[in-house]
């Protein structure tokens, strides 16, 4: 292999210099390059006279990119100057990155706090009418709990032994259709799950509409990712213990029940709360086949129910003023729910993680 | 059973249990099968029905009687959104996985990749109501300024209406799919072989030029199925489209001015109003989407496939 830009293109070296280190920027010279062209920006919208700050900062940022690289270009050589000028641009998307995203934490939590107390969680939306105050999220707080349990009841049997299957017993091409299928379905729109309970229990078995049919798309989606996680924590257990266990003659399946499962029941947990963190905020098969409702249902079988999501979605399209609010609320209590499941997964995973070799 | 057990006997304990996990393994099977029967039998009615093309009509008018519907408008809107969002997401996600693997200090680059990963999980529906209620209102300045400059492409023409425009979601989605990108990126960046690394900083390499002759390379089939991955995620995004963009049946050259509508915006939008063929003609559309998906996943997981790890079980 040739490598291009591995020509070093030599400095000449001054003969009065007393040291053989090439020249370098000294350290505080990002710093005054930072403030240098802040100035800059300053001056040219001031002059200028441009209203946007947004303009200002960003013919600061120009100034600054080109200042350090024709400094670093002068003293320290080309190379060095491409080093400094890709440095700054991988700090440039992190920080655009992290501009829009910090919008919305922020933008949820100030516009949803005042929405959110005691009332708000323990009431319905019975009887409110979408420009009047009050109103609440009880009806789909249950709705959102009742589903995600149901459809973990489904899917968290099937996600783990099939995981069993492809980590203990999978040989062979049944396996690796089984994993390249596994992989597939995790990227199933979830919508498309949604139509296609539409389409086999509501349209051909002619159920209606209830929490269930919601609770059995979401149950679709959550059992890839069960499967993906709980295999990766399977292989993490080291095949010594499977060795010993059944060197004392114990059966394959008490093997995987009580030395296998057990080595890796932290990170399966972890795994499965990531998946109900990702499940509670499915709105697209809830708006399908759970239909909403302003009441309490407290019967997942039988007639509409809501869900958090469901309910940001339905507040955001009636459209005044009070529904934002709502929306609004609703959307931080559903964010507050599902960073509470992760970071006690993150919590527990790190607890539980299993003591390997490495 | 492994071909290792073959001289034992088979425990009554242990066949119950290897059927019952390979039933259940074949069980995802039937239902990924299950998935897409059920959407064909569905599908193949309304098109049987269709007045229209399914394919070049732009229009959908699946209640009426006769049914003229067609998906030309969905799939245009459909991939030019998810276009724009993987132009602006995946050189963005390159950077940050650089970033958090080469070039932040180690403690901050710890509590970023936590905080990437926990940014993952933010419902969709969230994205929905920040992209149209505050997204839309601010993209406005932006968009009036590519036109100032770029109107006359027409692509880029704006007239200030508010801006719940292919473009928005475009950008929307670009935020959304940041993450997943980011964080499979990462993880492959964090792979590269210490070793070449080393090599190269030992010949005198600077830490841009180790990052071009050892990661990049290293990491570049990494890249390209997190980005089919996120484009997957793209594709089928549902709530944050519907919220955000204002749908339309006609296809407007321009980008920045609202019309056009995704497959799963559609379904979720027109759902409601829904009747007997306008929810078959739907879950048609779910097909095509379906199908979509399922070619853009296939293709990224058959490229990470090539490179799967070593494993500690099963040796």
């Amino acid at each position: 292999m040739t490598y291009p830009n591995m020509t070093v293109r030599r400095t000449p070296i001054d003969p009065g210099r007393t040291t053989l280190r090439p020249p370098k920027l000294p350290r505080w010279a990002t710093a005054a390059l930072v403030v240098g062209s802040l100035a800059a920006g300053a001056t040219v919208g001031l002059v200028g006279r441009l209203d946007s700050r947004v303009q200002w900062g960003l013919i600061a940022a120009l100034v600054f990119v080109a200042a350090t690289y024709g400094l670093s270009a002068a003293i320290e050589g080309r190379r060095y100057a491409k080093d400094r000028l890709a440095a700054i641009l991988v700090w440039a998307c992190f920080v655009i990155a992290v501009l829009p995203l910090a919008s919305l934490v922020w933008e949820t939590v100030a516009r949803g706090v005042p929405g959110v107390d005691w009332y708000f969680l323990t009431h319905s939306m019975n009887g409110v009418l979408s420009w009047q105050n009050g109103g609440g999220i009880y009806h789909a707080l249950l709705g959102t709990v009742q589903q995600v349990l149901i459809a973990s009841v489904i899917a968290i049997p099937i996600g783990l032994l099939t995981a069993v299957y492809l980590v203990e017993y999978g040989r062979g091409k049944l396996a690796k259709t089984i994993t390249f299928f596994v992989d597939v379905m995790t990227g199933v729109p979830s919508i498309v799950a949604g139509l296609f309970i539409l389409s086999l229990w509501i349209m051909m078995l002619d159920f209606g509409y209830s929490g269930f049919a919601g609770a059995m798309a979401l149950a679709i989606l959550m059992m890839p990712i069960v499967v993906r996680s709980t295999e990766e924590m399977l292989k993490l257990v080291p095949n010594e213990l499977r060795e010993s266990s059944l060197a004392l003659g114990v059966p394959k399946w008490r093997t995987i029940l009580k030395v296998v499962l057990p080595t890796s029941i932290g990170g399966i947990t972890t795994g499965v709360m990531l998946a109900l963190a990702r499940i509670a905020g499915e709105t697209a098969p809830i708006l399908l086949l759970v239909f909403g409702n302003q009441m309490i249902n407290g019967n997942v079988f039988e007639g509409a129910q809501s869900s958090l999501p469901l309910f940001v979605y339905e507040q955001w399209g009636y459209g005044t003023e009070q529904a934002y609010d709502r929306a609004w609320a609703a959307a931080l209590v559903l964010i507050a729910f599902v960073m509470i499941l992760n970071l006690v997964a993150r919590g527990i995973a790190r607890w539980k993680a299993p003591k390997t070799g490495r | 059973m492994p071909a290792t057990n073959k001289n034992t006997t088979t425990r009554l304990g242990d066949r119950v249990f290897s059927t019952l996990s390979k039933g259940s393994g074949i069980a995802l099977l039937v239902i990924m099968a299950a998935i897409a029967l059920f959407l064909a039998i569905r599908a193949v009615v309304a098109i049987r029905e269709d007045e229209g093309n399914f394919l070049t009509t732009f229009q959908w008018d699946a209640n009426a009687d006769p049914p003229v519907f067609g998906i030309a408008v969905l799939l245009f809107g459909t991939v030019v959104s998810s276009v724009i969002a993987m132009a602006l997401a995946v050189p963005v996600a390159v950077g940050i996985a650089l970033f958090i693997s080469h070039f932040a200090p180690r403690r901050l680059a710890t509590t970023i990749g936590y905080v990437v990963d926990l940014l993952a999980a933010v419902p969709s529906i969230i994205y929905g109501l920040w992209g149209a209620l505050y997204l839309v209102p601010h993209m406005t300045g932006l968009f009036l300024w590519l036109d100032q400059f770029f109107g006359w492409t027409k692509v880029l023409a704006y007239d200030g209406t508010p801006a719940r425009s292919l473009m928005t979601v475009g950008i929307l989605l670009a935020i959304m799919v940041l993450p997943i990108i980011t964080s499979v990126t990462r993880e492959v960046f964090l792979q590269t072989p210490k070793a070449n690394q080393e090599a190269a900083l030992a010949l005198g390499a600077t830490r841009w030029e180790v990052i071009r002759m050892t990661v990049l390379p290293f990491g570049r089939s990494g890249v390209i199925s997190a980005s089919m991955l996120g484009l997957g995620r793209a594709l089928g995004e549902t709530m944050a489209v519907a919220t955000v963009l204002s749908p339309s049946f006609l296809i407007d050259p321009s980008l920045l001015e609202s019309g056009g509508g995704t497959f799963a915006q559609n379904i979720a939008s027109q759902f409601k109003e829904a009747g007997g063929t306008g929810r078959d003609a739907l879950i048609a559309s779910g097909l095509v989407l379906f199908v979509l998906t399922l070619l853009v996943n296939g293709a990224a997981r058959l490229i990470i496939a090539r490179r799967r790890e070593y494993s500690g079980a099963n040796a």
